[in-house]
């Protein structure tokens, strides 16, 4: 009898801690919910949580993730990633060019921004035709590595 | 002074080591103006152009050249009898290099398979052969044999231009093949026309696009360490963009054989090519 109601209390206590749980999941924007504003811009964040540059140059560079270095070039990482890509323009000084509610939108589908272009959808889910089986229902990033790349792309300044 | 001359000296062992066919091919075939005023390419450039000169002399030397062990497999198979009707593919088509010429630049072609008029590739009508002439069992596609029968058959039109038909009972072999190009797919969401149409020459990180042309295959890569149809490169390609890649040797396959045959129409069959 004790013992059942010790299990109980746990069960009540695992129920509160999964709908905190569900409450923090509750804020991230899910791919068919995100808000473009005018056809340019995505002003909300997609989880409420700072973006963070250093995670972000990680999601930028890794090539299971952004690997935005495919097509992209950015002179301060020369040195330390090889083979930028020529496919797609120059990313130096892109914080001066762009805000983060832009940039958001360019990540998340650039194809609103441009129809014809090849960047694929970094968080996007429906639309996309013959999805390989183990990617199907994924978006490229998460929310968290799309804040934390716009983080990252925030400290590509020029003079 | 001899400075100079030793400067000469190494340029020109050089273009011995290098080999004149390489030259050639240079010069002769590889640049093209397009065939037709709406053909969708300003020029149309073999997978060779984008290669190094270390790769292209590896393909232009038939000694050093990999698919050339391949080839002399294909030889061999040629004369070997197979299949319940005690048949070898020579019993039927004599010398290889008369029967196939102008097999090799002219195919995917639309022939009897199974009972109807379909688009078929080198390959298939192989696995035809086998099945239908010579009662064996077809060969898995990719593996050693019918790539090794595959090479022999279109080497023997090596230099000749690609030249495959379109209209007619084609169209609409073409007219799928050229949707298949233009659709994206996969999550990365791209079509072949992103890559090899709006941006071949420039680098996707360190690969150098090319036009994705069919005149090598089946290929040597280096990437794969061995040979391999184009079906596994399309196969691959899509792949890469996070598709789900169609069946090698399926309908879907063959039209975009033949459409991508089409866009490199006139360019020299190069098999079997050495690529990355």
């Amino acid at each position: 009898m004790k013992h059942e109601k010790g299990l109980g209390l746990l069960a009540i206590g695992l129920a509160v801690s999964l709908s905190a749980a569900a409450a923090f999941a509750g804020s991230v924007v899910a791919p068919g919910d995100v808000e473009i504003v005018d056809d340019s811009a995505i002003p909300a964040s997609l989880t409420g949580v700072a973006g963070d540059p250093v995670a972000g140059k990680e999601a930028f560079t890794g090539r299971k993730l952004g690997n935005c270095l495919a097509c992209h070039q950015v002179t301060s990482l020369m040195d330390e990633q090889q083979f930028h890509g020529e496919v797609a323009p120059s990313l130096d000084g892109v914080a001066n060019r762009y805000s983060e509610a832009e940039l958001r939108l360019q990540i998340v589908n650039a194809k609103v921004l441009n129809e014809d272009s090849l960047m694929p959808s970094f968080y996007r889910t429906d639309g996309l035709n013959r999805v390989a089986e183990k990617f199907q229902g994924k978006t490229i990033l998460t929310a968290q590595q799309v804040e934390d790349v716009i983080a990252y792309l925030m400290t590509l300044k020029e003079e | 002074m001899t400075k100079k001359i030793l400067a000469l000296g190494v340029a020109a062992s050089l273009a011995l080591a290098s080999g004149l066919a390489v030259a050639e091919l240079r010069e002769g075939y590889v640049y093209l103006d397009p065939p037709t005023e709406d053909h969708p390419l300003d020029e149309i450039i073999s997978g060779y152009e984008f290669r190094d000169d270390a790769t292209r002399a590896l393909q232009a030397d038939d000694f050093e050249n990999p698919g050339f062990l391949l080839l002399e497999q294909g030889q061999d198979l040629w004369s070997t009898v197979d299949g319940s009707e005690g048949k070898s593919c020579e019993t039927c088509h004599g010398d290889v290099t008369e029967s196939m010429a102008g097999v090799g630049s002219t195919y995917p072609k639309i022939m009897m398979q199974g009972g109807e008029r379909k688009l078929t590739n080198i390959e298939n009508q192989i696995n035809t052969c086998r099945t239908e002439r010579m009662g064996a069992e077809a060969w898995k596609y990719d593996k050693a044999p019918l790539q090794a029968m595959t090479i022999l058959v279109k080497n023997v039109d090596r230099g000749e231009p690609v030249n495959v038909t379109i209209d007619g009972e084609y169209e609409p072999w073409f007219k799928q093949g050229e949707e298949l190009y233009y659709t994206r797919v996969g999550q990365l969401d791209m079509s072949c026309a992103h890559c090899h149409e709006a941006h071949y020459g420039q680098f996707i990180r360190a690969d150098h696009l090319s036009q994705g042309q069919t005149n090598g295959f089946p290929t040597y890569r280096f990437k794969w360490s061995g040979q391999g149809s184009l079906h596994r490169r399309f196969s691959g390609c899509i792949k890469n963009i996070r598709g789900e890649p169609y069946s090698k040797g399926g309908d879907e396959f063959l039209a975009l054989e033949l459409y991508t045959a089409w866009r490199g129409q006139g360019l020299p069959i190069e098999t079997p090519s050495v690529r990355n």
